[in-house]
């Protein structure tokens, strides 16, 4: 668009023709105040904060309304101009309860910064403030009324961007008030997304109400632990009896991929982490009983018995069952571990999606894999199968907005009319688990369309000539295609210009898992197992023959050929459907938080810290890779990453040769000895000194083996200072993997919905009381048009 | 009925008042639907012109001039464009649209048809205000009449020009009076204002650009274009083309609506048609205009009632509702009363209209009822000059500007009673003590 | 749930008039509240449906309308106009009168339910002030008296009808 030139007190600004004056001034530093002006929702001009004098215009004018032109003179700070913001905030304060002290919006409400820059310090107002009691709408919201400003920020959050249209503005004049769906409480996706945007203290969260100050936390950006979106979330930390408890989950910090989004489960469902039936010391079984013992004693216990099995039995009697939720560090190690320590590659873990037949598909095509940030972008979408809203919240988001402000065409193939079928340009239903059909069938089969239901043979040629048309058109499914209909997806795709895609996981990790090799014939980088070369040279001796998956694992405990099993944050039994009496014989450890189906049946149980606990890094199932930070501890848990580490070291092995790491000459060394990569010494290090940091590393720091993963995975060779920074970045291991066809049937989704999370959401307070709230199943409401 | 006369009259909207033309065959009888057959065979241009040209300024409040709303209307257009009879008559002393409703609800037709044809629109609605049920019922029947004459619907008279007028109604809301207010309200809607621009002559009623015009304007117009441009702006002053019916209430003798030439004297206006002050009591103030505009004082009244002169006067013209206080009127009392109906009737969407409503009726209560604080009445002003032109919509104005008046021109009253000191007008507005209307 | 076949008859008619279908909400609200007494629950969840509307949607609009109600009112509901111009002739004390009369405040009714009392904003009627509207009656140039026997023909109506 064509630039336009005008003048704000006395500066030159350009920008492009169509920009706000308020987005113009804020472009040269000018800070406009606002209430009511949100980017990218809808404008109100209601609040009248951002009013300022623009020439040959007799009234001041509203900035967030007005459309710069050609030649525009505008004054944001001459007298006329502060004088109406005072006078606005004076109106407001009229009405508003001076409850700063205990509001939590204290110290970060918008209303009091303006009361601060531009209100008066006497109070002109001598009446009665109108009063209304606060309302508990659901398990998460509440509203006091008095505080709110009417901004209708949240009305246009919850409707626009959300598209749950749960609020609404009722009454009129001085007793307008925000009103909830149900009349006196909400029923809707208990996102949260209008306590966020609330400027002042009117609507607050369940989960944070009256707890603390916010500044009397500490606030730390880590990556959800939820689904598999990778949303950065904020969590606020306060210390407890027990180490730093988490009080509050936000999206402070909007530079996430997430942007100004969070679900329930990213804001809320933090809560897990301080449930009671939390296991808080290691638990080995003793007559029958699982009985607390002391760490040493459970180390020597686990070392010495899996370096029995190893020795006696070889390695392949023991499996490994590795987690969506740990971190790339600790799944890289696991898969080391099993491989070089327990010389087994009997390892796996819950598969959410065909990673390895993505990764097939997709090699030499390194850019053809979508960000979720290209989601947002993209002129076109299909997607196949899934319903995102409940399963991928913030993809939805992406898509939705997509379509909204950018005017994306979405196509949606479902055999369930989703609620993400409203944006749809198309919407086309298929008979349940036909998905791969009609993979198949935009792959070129078209006898493939016979099972596609009763859209006839024309409509589907038709559809596909009109996607064949979009150009950059980002396609999305899920585990409901597998194998040669994911090479047949990818195949059309190719056909269509600058196409990408994604290929939906359901856990934070889920992709990181599958990256980092938690299969028994993939190393790490969807290296055949047959092909070990690299990890060969640098790992040392491993075993050559592709090991068993999870069910294997389970048929040969019963046949008694498996002797150890090793559990890593994952619960094979409750989510499996494993038989706990096949393991009788077999000895079990467990890493986890809780006493879990299988923790229950283990010889040792660990406690483990979650992803809130430690620090890595995450891969979303697009494939970004981002930086997850500690922000909770509690005491007497230690991270999956270090009970790996413990318990080689028990085995005998020799820690330095599974972790790298030292003081600085070590690290520095560790740098030259890699051959090929000499050049490249460890950023890490490089960037610790570079910011005055001290350079050191233990045993059980993941940055250590992040070296490791950075140089031995495709596609992971990503910029150190912008992951430490906190930056997204695309990994294109899917592109530069090799992969391959496994079972389908070895995968088994999550089919978690908006208010559950595997087993980590049967602990969470927040998540239950929504789901004790709520009807069976809440009717889904038409938007308004 | 609710009919007056005064020799000063000049009968053009209310020319078929009394005479029984709700009937179709009535109205056809008194001229009825000829301006339109007569536009039917003017270019758009014309019609535009000729109405530009008669002087005729909005009768809803602003008094923009007609023919040139109008001419803003895109000639292409995407989407179809429509025409808004604006009866939504809400004003606190304003009752003429009731009266044309009434009485002549075909001629409000008919400016609806020819303002369709002027601007190239096929669709009219009539939005009339809940309250006026009856007159919804009348305007629906005559709607229904006019279609089964052919008068209305698909090639009207035989021209090949397909028109639709229909009946909308409101449910209770005087900002939905404001024009874009009333679209959305008309759409289904809260009736909470639209951004502008655009205005509703480009983007307008679902998105396609709207002609929104009072019901006495567009009454107005059939009598523009039978008798003339030039014959209809001879009729008031120069730039203030015609008559207008003016409601003449409170304080007078004979309080009724008449219809007047434009620059009509005020104090003629008062004393001479509507029969004096009864009683014998003096002249405090008039509201010229309806409840939105600045009150003049006794000694402001010797003015021309059209748009610009009342404008210089420091008032507006308003919509034509002219409201009489006498000398025992309390001025505070009336200020709280007015301020009273634009806090029940903010639509409460801006901070300043909203809460100011409401901040600046608490402290005319307080103060009416005697515990006001000499710093209050700089405060009522303060607050009233710091909502004026700063609202969204012009109610927040409407709001402030009689206030401020109020207290500018009446200020000793409002010190009068500080301190606890009775209001020493209580007895005002006795029943009693007014001669009884039959 | 259905409505007579008066208002199911101007309702359908009224959808082909506009281009969105919620556009008749405004006036389809007071119609159905005229039938039912109220907008009950079921009103509006009916409306709701037939208009593609959410109930919240619809419930924001009927508040914003003071016409319109979610409560009962009395058979005759008495509104009597105070703003400026009846103010200047009376209208004070004709609402006073009213509720001396009737017993009830603003926005009461009556414990027969035969009346409803609340003070409204200019009802048009300025020059024929003071005025009540009984319903949707105007009662014009009003004194106590007249007042009085507006009551008493009410009363008379109502209670027969309830013989009937
Ligand atoms: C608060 C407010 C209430 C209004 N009420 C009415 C009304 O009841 N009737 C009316 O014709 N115009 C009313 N107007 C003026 C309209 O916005 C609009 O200017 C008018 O209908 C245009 O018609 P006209 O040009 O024929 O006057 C109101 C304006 C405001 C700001
Ligand atoms: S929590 Fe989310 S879905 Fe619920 S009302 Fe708030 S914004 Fe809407
Ligand atoms: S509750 Fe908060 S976000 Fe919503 S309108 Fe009120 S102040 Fe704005
Ligand atoms: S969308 Fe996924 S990643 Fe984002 S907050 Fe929700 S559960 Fe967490
Ligand atoms: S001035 Fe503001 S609050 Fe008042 S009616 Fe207009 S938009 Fe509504
Ligand atoms: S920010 Fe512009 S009016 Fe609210
Ligand atoms: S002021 Fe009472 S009817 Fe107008």
């Amino acid at each position: 668009m064509a630039d336009v030139n005008i003048t704000v007190d006395g500066k030159k600004v350009t920008a492009p023709a169509g920009t706000l004056l308020i987005e113009a001034c804020k472009s040269v530093g000018i800070e406009v105040p606002s209430f009511c002006y949100y980017p990218n929702l809808s404008l109100q001009g209601a609040c009248r904060m951002c009013l300022v004098k623009v020439e040959k215009m007799p009234k001041l004018q509203t900035a967030c309304t007005t459309v710069i032109s050609e030649g525009m003179i505008a004054i944001t700070n001459n007298d006329e101009v502060r004088q109406a913001r005072k006078s606005m905030v004076e109106l407001l304060l009229g009405n508003h309860p001076l409850d700063c002290p205990v509001c939590d919006a204290g110290g970060e409400c918008e209303l009091q910064d303006m009361t601060f820059s531009y209100g008066a310090a006497e109070s002109k107002f001598m009446e009665a403030k109108n009063h209304k009691d606060e309302q508990q709408w659901s398990p998460v919201v509440y509203f006091d009324r008095p505080r709110c400003i009417l901004c209708y920020r949240c009305v246009r959050v919850c409707g626009e961007a959300m598209d749950v249209w749960a609020l609404g503005v009722q009454n009129r004049g001085v007793v307008s008030v925000i009103a909830p769906n149900k009349e006196d409480h909400l029923e809707c996706e208990e996102c949260g997304m209008c306590i966020d945007i609330c400027p002042v203290g009117a609507l607050t969260s369940g989960a944070y109400r009256y707890k603390t100050r916010p500044w009397e936390m500490n606030h730390v950006g880590t990556i959800c632990t939820h689904c598999g979106d990778g949303c950065k979330t904020t969590l606020g930390v306060r210390r407890s009896d027990s180490g730093m408890q988490i009080v509050r989950g936000d999206n402070r910090d909007k530079s996430g991929i997430n942007g100004d989004f969070l679900c329930i489960k990213g804001r809320y469902a933090f809560d897990f982490a301080d449930d009671p039936q939390r296991v808080t010391t290691p638990l080995i079984r003793r007559d029958g009983q699982l009985a607390p013992s002391t760490w040493e004693e459970a180390f020597e216990l686990i070392g010495k018995r899996f370096a029995e099995i190893r020795d006696k039995e070889g390695g392949r009697a023991i499996g490994v069952v590795g987690s969506n939720r740990t971190t790339n560090e600790e799944n890289y190690l696991l898969s080391k571990f099993a491989r070089v320590v327990l010389k087994t590659n009997s390892i796996d873990h819950r598969r959410t999606a065909d990673f390895p037949a993505f990764a097939a598909a997709m090699v030499g095509k390194p850019h053809a894999a979508a960000t979720m940030r290209d989601v947002f972008n993209a002129p076109a979408i299909l997607v196949i199968g899934n319903n995102p809203t409940e399963q991928h919240p913030l993809l939805a988001w992406q898509i939705r907005n997509n379509v909204r402000l950018h005017r994306a065409r979405l196509y949606v193939i479902n055999s369930r009319p989703i609620k993400l079928r409203r944006q749809a340009t198309s919407f086309t239903e298929i008979p349940q688990g036909t998905e791969g059909q009609a993979a198949a069938f935009l792959g070129g089969d078209d006898s493939a369309a016979e099972a596609l239901g009763s859209g006839s043979r024309e409509m589907w040629v038709g559809l596909r000539d009109k996607l064949r048309g979009e150009g950059k058109l980002i396609i999305i499914f899920d585990s409901a295609i597998r194998g040669k209909d994911i090479s047949a997806l990818v195949k059309f795709g190719s056909a269509v210009s600058g196409a990408k895609f994604v290929c939906l996981g359901d856990y934070s990790n889920s992709r990181g898992a599958a990256d980092m090799g938690l299969y028994p014939d993939f190393l790490p980088g969807y290296r055949p197992i047959a092909d070990a070369s690299t990890f060969k040279d640098e790992w040392g001796d491993m075993p050559t023959a592709p090991g068993l998956n999870v069910s294997q694992m389970a048929e040969a405990a019963a046949a008694g050929t498996l002797k150890g099993f090793y559990v890593v944050g994952s619960n094979p039994v409750g989510g499996l459907g494993l038989d706990p009496f096949a393991f009788s014989n077999t000895f079990v450890v467990v890493q986890d938080m809780f006493l879990t189906e299988t923790a229950q049946m283990a010889d040792v149980v660990l406690p483990s810290a979650n992803a809130y606990e430690k620090a890595g890094t995450f891969t979303n199932t697009c494939g970004d890779i981002q930086l997850v930070k500690k922000a909770g501890e509690v005491s007497d848990v230690k991270s999956d990453f270090e009970m790996i580490v413990r318990i080689a070291d028990a085995t005998g092995f020799e820690v330095r040769k599974l972790v790298p790491f030292g003081g600085r000459g070590t690290s520095a060394d560790m740098g030259q000895s890699r051959g090929a990569q000499s050049g490249e010494a460890d950023r890490h290090v490089v960037w610790l000194e570079a910011h005055g940091l001290e350079p050191k590393m233990s045993p059980f720091d993941p940055m250590a083996i992040l070296d490791e993963i950075q140089r031995l995975v495709p596609g992971y060779d990503v910029s150190r200072m912008n992951l430490l920074a906190g930056n997204d970045q695309h990994t294109t291991t899917v592109g530069t993997g090799q992969g391959g066809v496994q079972d389908a049937k070895l995968i088994a989704p999550a089919n978690d919905n908006l208010f559950t999370s595997g087993t980590l959401g049967r602990y969470s307070r927040a998540l239950n009381s929504v789901i004790e709230n709520r009807n069976p199943e809440p009717a889904e409401e038409v938007a308004a048009d | 009925m609710h009919l007056v006369s005064h020799p000063d009259e000049v009968k053009v909207v209310s020319k078929r008042f009394g005479k029984g033309a709700t009937d179709l065959d009535r109205y056809l009888a008194l001229d009825g639907y000829k301006a339109v057959q007569k536009a039917l065979g003017m270019q758009p241009d014309g019609i535009i012109n000729e109405v530009k040209n008669s002087g005729l300024r909005g009768r809803g409040g602003a008094g923009f001039n007609t023919g040139l709303k109008w001419s803003f209307v895109p000639k292409q257009s995407a989407k179809p464009k429509y025409i808004l009879c604006n009866g939504d008559e809400s004003e606190p002393g304003t009752c003429k649209d009731r009266l044309i409703f009434e009485h002549d609800p075909h001629a409000v037709i008919e400016g609806v048809v020819i303002a369709g044809l002027a601007v190239g629109s096929h669709t009219g609605y009539i939005y009339i205000r809940g309250e006026y049920r009856y007159l919804s019922n009348l305007m629906q029947k005559a709607i229904k009449d006019a279609y089964a004459r052919g008068l209305l619907g698909k090639n009207i008279f035989g021209s090949g020009y397909d028109f639709d007028v229909y009946w909308h109604g409101g449910a209770g809301a005087y900002e939905v009076g404001e024009e874009s207010a009333l679209m959305e309200s008309l759409e289904g809607k809260r009736g909470i204002p639209r951004i502008r621009p655009p205005f509703p002559a480009v983007v307008g009623l679902w998105g396609g650009p709207t002609v929104i015009n009072n019901a006495e304007t567009l009454a107005s117009v059939p009598h523009i274009i039978l008798g003339g441009a030039e014959w209809y702006s001879n009729l008031g002053t120069p730039k203030n083309g015609g008559t207008r019916l003016f409601c003449l209430s409170g304080h007078l003798n004979r309080p009724g609506v008449y219809e007047l030439p434009m620059g009509y004297n005020l104090k003629k206006m008062i004393y001479e048609v509507g029969g004096g002050i009864p009683n014998r009591k003096k002249l405090k103030a008039v509201v010229p205009g309806g409840s939105s505009t600045p009150v003049l004082t006794a000694d402001e009244i010797d003015a021309p009632m059209d748009f610009d002169s009342l404008m210089k006067a420091g008032s507006m013209l308003g919509s034509g509702g002219v409201v009489v206080l006498d000398e025992t009127t309390c001025i505070v009392k009336f200020a709280l009363r007015t301020m009273k109906f634009y806090r029940h009737e903010s639509c409460g969407w801006c901070i300043p209209c909203r809460e100011g409503t409401d901040w600046l009726e608490k402290t005319l209560i307080r103060l009416h009822a005697g515990g006001g604080l000499k710093k209050d009445i700089d405060n009522i002003l303060y607050l009233s000059e710091n909502m004026l032109g700063r609202t969204f919509c012009p109610l927040g104005d409407a709001a402030a500007m009689p206030t401020i008046a109020f207290v500018k021109k009446f200020r000793k009253e409002f010190e009068d009673h500080l301190e606890a000191r009775p209001c020493a007008f209580e007895a005002a507005g006795s029943v009693e003590r007014l001669p009884v209307m039959a | 749930m259905r409505f007579s076949d008066e208002f199911e008859g101007r309702f359908s008619e009224m959808l082909s008039h506009y281009p969105t279908k919620r556009s008749v909400l405004v006036p389809t609200l007071l119609y159905a509240q005229d039938e039912v007494g109220y907008l009950s629950d079921e009103v509006i969840a009916e409306l709701a449906t037939r208009l593609d509307l959410t109930e919240l949607e619809v419930r924001n609009v009927i508040s914003y309308y003071s016409m319109l109600t979610t409560k009962a009112r009395g058979k005759y509901n008495v509104q009597v106009c105070t703003n400026i111009s009846c103010m200047l002739r009376g209208a004070e004390e004709i609402f006073e009168h009213c509720k001396k009369r009737l017993g009830v405040g603003p926005h009461g009714t009556t414990p027969d339910n035969l009346f409803s009392l609340e003070e409204v904003e200019c009802i048009g009627a300025c020059s024929w002030a003071p005025a009540v509207q009984v319903n949707y009656d105007f009662h014009e140039n009003l004194t106590v008296d007249k007042m009085d026997q507006l009551f008493d023909e009410c009363k008379k109506e109502g209670t027969q009808l309830r013989n009937l």
